[in-house]
């Protein structure tokens, strides 16, 4: 079709982008303006001035929730990618494709199991008299303090991104040619240098998107921080529900909330440079 | 058995990706109300409890009105932008389709705060209205990706033969290019329906008194250890299941003729 711009194809165009204006665009330019507004006496009123910015990036416990917050993040991407790959590795490669479409299958399940009723679970199992610490204390060990500790923490983003990891992991792995694989091995080359100068960087795109979706998903979460980190030090989304849930602070949660679209950002646009960038 | 290790490495990554779900269906049977192994008795004790309270049904009634809906809409929309991505080249398109597949990138926290704001101006906020609305932007993507890659499998020129036939392209629509569709739009239908019934972070933000149930899951949670959680999530559970493999067995079914 010619960019012909007829009747019918605005019947099917204009949907779309009256409702991302009006209930996506919109509320996030809201949000934006918000951070620049006036709060008097717990009321809002609309204006232009820097206190409410001036006020979170000069407080020490924002810098420190920053922190806390990237340093997660970039942590369970990393955790995620690591333990997802000889998992991918092994369904992409090992795995006939029944046995590979069963096992996508799922791990497209937990998508769509309560992320809540996950974390309420683990809280179960990682508890001190709970079911894990039973079984470590059969064998002597233990009981360990996995509640409310970074460790908690991160068992439940790995809960929230494991899954998705695997199934990117997976795909750009199975994507891979494999007849490069065999010419690499007809050439002599051992299975270490066909892993890394053949498989890894045929499959970076994937790879990366993979830990990039881990780190968003990680960096906005505010159950597992919450319910398993025990908040403290608390994560920039438990600081946007603070700071919404007390009185009408909205505009300080929206400093919070820009600066962590900011960072998406950055690490979204460094990443599509390294999955795209300079080819050796 | 050169295969052993990566099975095991499976093996172990299934448990653990599966160890918190078998876990609360296990617990939501289990009589003791403290969770300690050994397990006690086996009860429906904490089905009947949390069923007994009348909010419960409410949550559910809430929960079901508002999936509903936002499944309605995020289809509708997920299939008019599939379809002018399918058809249609303008100078735009690159910006209109990041417009249109960019809400899942954005934390919920802070779609939660954006949208509270914005429907508190439009005087929605606190309805269920609202949760539909957010709904349908976090829902839409995901029918459009469906719904394209159906798209993707058709012959393009069989609506432009629809057209040349002397059918408007209305009724090319109607005829040719939704009767194709129908498998895409049912699943992309139960899919956003089971997102929208397991969303709890927006919906936490907007909902005010108008619960539905993820939230009341929060709720319950901020209280104290309480196995009608296990209860209550383990028929979310089968609900979401039941619709996503009623999606997966109608795309498998009606694609594979």
């Amino acid at each position: 079709m010619k960019d012909r711009t007829t009747a019918h194809a605005l019947i099917w165009r204009l949907p779309l982008l009256i409702w991302q204006g009006l209930f996506f665009v919109g509320p996030l330019l809201l949000m934006v303006a918000m951070s620049f507004w006036l709060v008097k006496n717990y009321r809002m009123t609309p204006d232009f001035i820097f206190d409410n910015w001036e006020r979170m990036l000069t407080r020490g416990y924002f810098w420190d929730a920053y922190r806390v917050t990237l340093w997660r993040a970039t942590l369970a991407a990393v955790l995620a990618s690591l333990i997802a790959f000889p998992a991918s590795f092994a369904l992409a490669f090992k795995l006939s494709e029944t046995a590979r479409r069963w096992a996508l299958f799922f791990l497209v399940v937990p998508f769509f199991t309560s992320y809540l009723v996950r974390v309420y679970a683990w809280q179960v199992l990682l508890a001190e008299s709970g079911p894990i610490n039973a079984v470590l204390g059969w064998v002597g060990l233990g009981p360990f303090t996995m509640l409310n500790s970074g460790v908690g923490a991160m068992v439940g983003y790995l809960t929230l991104v494991l899954p998705l990891v695997v199934i990117l992991q997976t795909f750009s792995l199975a994507a891979i040619d494999r007849n490069l694989i065999e010419a690499a091995w007809n050439l002599g080359a051992s299975p270490r240098r066909t892993l890394l100068r053949v498989i890894l960087p045929s499959a970076k795109v994937g790879l990366i998107v993979g830990a990039v979706f881990a780190f968003i998903l990680a960096f906005g979460d505010f159950v597992s921080p919450f319910y398993l980190g025990g908040s403290k030090p608390p994560t920039l989304s438990i600081l946007i529900i603070d700071t919404t849930k007390s009185g009408q602070q909205w505009p300080r949660a929206a400093v919070v909330a820009v600066m962590m679209i900011g960072t998406l950002f950055a690490v979204a646009f460094a990443a599509v440079g390294a999955a795209y960038g300079r080819r050796k | 058995m050169k295969a052993l290790l990566p099975r095991l490495y499976l093996v172990a990554i299934f448990t653990f990706v599966f160890a918190p779900i078998v876990t609360s269906m296990v617990f939501s049977f289990n009589s003791d109300r403290f969770p300690t192994v050994p397990l006690g008795g086996f009860t429906l004790h904490w089905y009947e409890t949390a069923f007994a309270r009348p909010e419960v049904w409410t949550a559910f009634g809430n929960s079901a009105l508002v999936a509903l809906s936002a499944a309605a809409l995020s289809t509708a929309l997920g299939f008019a932008t599939a379809y002018t991505d399918f058809r249609y080249n303008f100078r735009w398109k690159p910006a209109y389709l990041a417009l249109a597949l960019l809400p899942p990138t954005v934390p919920l926290v802070i779609m939660g705060l954006a949208m509270l704001a914005w429907l508190g101006r439009l005087g929605l906020s606190g309805t269920l209205p609202g949760i539909v609305i957010a709904h349908t932007v976090m829902g839409a993507p995901f029918a459009m990706a469906i719904c394209r890659l159906r798209l993707s499998q058709m012959d393009p020129s069989l609506e432009a033969a629809a057209w040349n036939l002397g059918a408007s392209p209305m009724r090319a629509m109607r005829v040719v290019v939704l009767p194709f569709c129908m498998p895409a739009l049912i699943s992309a239908f139960c899919l956003t329906a089971a997102v929208s019934f397991d969303e709890f972070v927006v919906a936490w933000f907007v909902s005010g008194l108008n619960k539905t149930v993820p939230v009341m899951i929060l709720e319950i949670l901020q209280g104290n250890v309480d196995p009608q959680i296990n209860a209550i999530g383990t028929v979310v559970f089968v609900t979401s299941m039941t619709l996503v493999i009623a999606a997966q067995l109608i795309i498998l079914r009606k694609t594979s003729r």
